[in-house]
């Protein structure tokens, strides 16, 4: 069998060296009427050849984002992976190490960390990031669990329904068995209205959580939503999108107590969901740094008095404090934050920029263009987006969807799944990767199928 | 070779006007300003602070950074409880794959059928190997595994009207996960102690164990690397105070085809996927932590699950009890399916293979360190064992830390130090199966060396290393977090 290599000779003689006469011998310590006494009911070996064909038959049968034209996002899109982050990635020494532990043996990984945490500070204009969570949605619950610590109140979580509703399944989640209520601020234009979180959030509120886009893809009021949780002493958690922050102000700008996203859109493929990357920042306070979940990597000299990179801060964490930890977490998306950090520094400002503004021309063109379809609305008016926005069709839509898969385009998510009260209603995000050309054929494939 | 080189922070290589990714122009009219699109209010004054860096200094930086590691793809790294088994090319060349690379999560499940199947097949494999009857693949890693297991029990305590159940007991020796997730969950940790064997203390948990216990997590085998002689007895104990038998499942690879969770009493237990079924570990992750459980817990498992109906594979969000998600989107999918590859390459004797060979090459190397080194536990061993600097650190001033930096410059990673807790000094060394006789020699030679070395020297190794013993207290004094210009 591939990847043992003891030959029967090794194995004879390490059994003599360890004293026993078979391998038998060496799980003498399991009971006799615990062990399995048949062979593990899963299919025979394959040698690669096969399991390349057995696995490309399999993928055969799905229509990849590749296979037709993409325009899903609601947290995962379809952005360019420059090929020096697959370079970069691909690095057995990146990819087959562990945790740094040993930091003399894994400065490459401890350096590129810091780079990644550096990085995320610069791009949310907050001072704290850690070394990553696990995806978007844990990512917003970790911040949770932060500001119940900080504020150490047991009121309401206030958070807008138009912050991705898987997101808000897992926080919900998190926070089951804890003391706090989640409480949902109704969203029926497409945005939080600032005046909702004013009368909502009083001083038990732990914290207020927003998303901007959101999940419908507009901008949210952030700075006048930050207003009124710090009234009232709440933290004021932000949900961003990273390539939208080419253009957008940043959390910290507009006055975010603790910064979280999906970092998928800088250079993970979107490998049906996972693992992606959970991006946290915060601001440099005692409380926050006390209660950050994660790993966090720090500078420091080694004893010739060189620059150098650890794992520090480790008494918040499990393997420390157990019971008494800030969060379970114990990895990090280390592999994913590392095509971040390559992502952001292959693209640099200017083409984190130039992205972010090819994602609004295109998305804006094709809104005028899908809405000059008869039957076509958009379904809320004069809301900003950048990269994605929400249709309403006269027409059933899964039906609708499904004929144009049919025509070579993955067309939009059915908002339906989220939200009852859109049934009629699909999002539709738009890349930098999208060209003029399969926006005008995705709007005559459209226009077509109505 | 000078590997000095790139030894600048990224942000110390840029200057002002270099990039390496250029973007095509706009194709579509954009006869809008950018602010007659999005309100001024919304838009910064100028894109995120980011290094400005050529494409050759990119790749040589983060290349020459990738050599400062240690890897499993170029040395061996003996690390206890990680499982740090060869990572098999193929599936990197199968990840790749458009097919897989390009799915959207979100895609309508008429056109991820492939995947699906591969996700079913998964979940029986899963279920099979653990003797347990469903799982859920959506865990992100084995702590997030062992948070939604604690959830899923509380769910169904809930549901059972015996929500005053809420006390998980966690033996002395688990990993720090265990009682941090115990927390989270809303449940009250008590520890219950090893006896002097290394084993769980029966009669410590029989005084420990009431009506109000829900859980007790156990990891079989253990953290020093033995199986429970017990087990039963253990589980049996627990349900017949109606509580559940939670499995840390990071020693699967000692076990697999051999005995199961399942069948020696577990309800519910995780997988590490990264570890047991060779994830890569990616620098500190991806991990991919599935669990799997008894059918009376089934309905409580995060939605969605794979479920085949007919010929077609569906995603089932209709489960009424579910906890919920404890995530977005399905799971780690990428490490799944490079998990899934693992035991199909392997099949039901090649599995059975891994862990036996996994067991003799532990028991090889244990025999060979306790030349030289304590072994507090008396062998066979499982998959891992833990030895001791006890005496070394009392007759010749020697720490485990010592021993475990000077092996870096043996060309060796350090087996994991100072855990478990129950074993001072420790050194947990776990060699994995993918390991050659060879190997395992020139590694047990280097620790033998180390040992009669001189005690001064250890405490400044390790010697070929481009950074030796980095201060730790300062770097939590006066963290330094993030790179700025100013405090370099």
């Amino acid at each position: 069998m591939p990847y043992v290599l003891n030959t029967p000779d090794d194995q004879k003689a390490m059994l003599a060296a360890i004293g026993v006469s078979s391998l038998e011998d060496l799980f003498a310590r399991i009971p006799p009427e615990l062990r399995l006494k048949r062979s593990l009911a899963i299919p025979p070996a394959m040698p690669e050849m096969e399991l390349q064909s057995h696995i490309c038959s399999l993928l055969a049968k799905n229509q990849a984002a590749s296979d037709a034209v993409c325009f899903l996002g609601g947290g995962a899109y379809d952005h360019f992976v420059p090929s020096v982050v697959d370079a970069v990635a691909g690095r057995g020494e990146f990819y087959t190490e562990y945790t740094p532990y040993q930091a003399e043996a894994s400065q490459g990984t401890l350096q590129a960390i810091f780079e990644y945490q550096s990085l995320m500070c610069a791009l949310t204009g907050l001072e704290v990031a850690n070394a990553s969570l696990y995806e978007g949605g844990s990512s917003v619950a970790e911040a949770v669990l932060m500001a119940l610590g900080i504020t150490q109140r047991s009121g309401e979580v206030l958070v807008a329904e138009s912050v991705h509703p898987e997101y808000r399944q897992t926080l919900t989640t998190y926070v089951a068995n804890l003391n706090c209520r989640v409480r949902t601020l109704p969203t029926p234009d497409g945005f939080l209205n600032p005046d909702d979180v004013k009368k909502s959030a009083n001083d038990s509120t732990v914290c207020v959580i927003a998303q901007s886009p959101n999940f419908f893809g507009h901008l949210e009021e952030m700075q006048a939503i930050g207003e009124s949780a710090r009234k009232v002493g709440a933290v004021f958690i932000a949900s961003f999108d990273p390539i939208c922050a080419g253009v957008l102000k940043r959390p910290g700008d507009y006055g975010a107590d603790i910064a979280v996203a999906e970092g998928q859109g800088l250079g993970t493929p979107l490998q049906y969901g996972g693992p992606y990357l959970g991006i946290l920042t915060c601001r440099n306070e005692t409380e926050y740094l006390r209660k950050i979940p994660g790993r966090l990597v720090g500078q420091t000299t080694d004893r010739n008095g060189k620059r150098c990179w650890v794992l520090t801060l480790q008494t918040r964490e499990q393997h420390i404090r157990r019971e008494k930890a800030t969060s379970n977490i114990c990895t990090n998306q280390g592999l994913l934050a590392l095509r971040a950090a390559v992502f952001l520094s292959a693209l640099g400002p200017q083409g984190l920029k130039e992205t972010a503004e090819l994602c609004v021309h295109k998305a804006h063109y094709a809104m005028e263009k899908l809405c000059e379809i008869p039957g076509v609305k958009p379904q809320f008016h004069n809301r900003p987006f950048v990269k994605e926005f929400t249709l309403r069709v006269n027409s059933n839509v899964p039906e609708l969807l499904a004929k144009l898969r049919v025509a070579g385009y993955h067309a939009g998510l059915p908002l339906g799944r989220w939200y009852p009260n859109l049934a009629n209603c699909i999002s539709v995000a738009v890349t930098e990767q999208r060209t003029k050309t399969e926006i005008d054929g995705l709007a005559s494939a459209l226009k077509a199928s109505l | 070779m000078n590997n000095t080189q790139s030894t600048e922070v990224i942000f110390e290589l840029s200057k002002s006007g270099r990039r390496c990714h250029k973007l095509p122009a706009c194709d579509v009219p954009a006869s809008h300003a950018l602010s007659a699109l999005i309100p001024q209010e919304h838009l910064a004054e100028k894109p995120p602070p980011l290094p400005e860096v050529g494409e050759i200094d990119l790749i040589r930086h983060y290349i020459n950074l990738s050599a400062r590691n240690m890897s499993i793809d170029t040395n061996f790294y003996p690390l206890g409880s990680c499982t740090m088994k060869y990572n098999p090319k193929r599936h990197e060349r199968l990840a790749a794959l458009p097919g897989f690379a390009s799915l959207h999560p979100l895609q309508d499940d008429d056109t991820t059928q492939g995947m699906l199947e591969i996700l079913f097949e998964m979940q029986q494999f899963l279920a099979e190997i653990s003797g347990l009857s469903a799982v859920s693949l959506q865990p992100a890693a084995g702590a997030q595994g062992e948070l939604t297991a604690l959830f899923v029990a509380a769910a169904y305590f809930r549901d059972k009207g015996q929500a005053h159940r809420r006390k998980v007991l966690v033996p002395d020796s688990a990993h720090g996960t265990n009682p941090a997730s115990a927390a989270l969950a809303g449940f009250n940790t008590v520890t219950v102690k090893s006896g002097k064997n290394g084993l769980v203390d029966i009669e410590d948990l029989k005084s420990k164990l009431g009506d109000d216990t829900g859980v007790f997590m156990i990891t079989n085998p253990n953290t020093l690397g033995l199986f429970e002689t017990q087990i039963k007895i253990i589980t049996d104990l627990l349900h017949s105070k109606g509580a559940l038998v939670y499995l840390d499942g990071a020693n699967m690879n000692a076990i697999l085809g051999i005995t199961r969770p399942g069948d020696f009493g577990a309800d519910m237990q995780h997988y590490n996927v990264h570890k047991t079924f060779t994830g890569p570990h990616g620098g500190g992750g991806p991990g991919s932590g599935p669990i799997a459980v008894r059918d009376f817990l089934a309905p409580y498992l995060p939605a969605p699950v794979v479920v085949k109906d007919g010929a077609r594979f569906k995603l089932n969000f209709d489960m009424p009890k579910s906890i919920g998600r404890v995530r977005s989107f399905f799971g780690n999918v990428g490490i799944l399916f490079r998990g899934y590859a693992y035991i199909r390459t392997l099949g039901p004797d090649g599995l059975r293979k891994v862990s036996e060979q996994a067991v003799l090459n532990a028991n090889y190397l244990r025999t060979r360190v306790s030349k030289g080194y304590e072994v507090p536990h008396t062998g066979p061993c499982m998959h891992e064992f833990v030895a001791s600097a006890h005496t070394l650190l009392h007759k010749r001033q020697i720490k485990a830390m010592d021993v475990c930096k000077r092996l870096l410059d043996y060309g060796f990673h350090a087996p994991t130090v100072y855990f478990p807790l129950v074993v001072k000094e420790a050194l947990m060394m776990e060699p994995t199966e993918t390991e050659s006789k060879e190997t395992l020699d020139a590694f047990a030679d280097a620790l033998l060396k180390i040992k009669d070395e001189d005690p001064e020297f250890l405490r400044n190794a390790p010697h070929t290393h481009i950074v030796s013993r980095p201060n730790e207290a300062k770097a939590a004094k006066e963290p330094i977090l993030r790179w700025t210009p100013n405090k370099q």
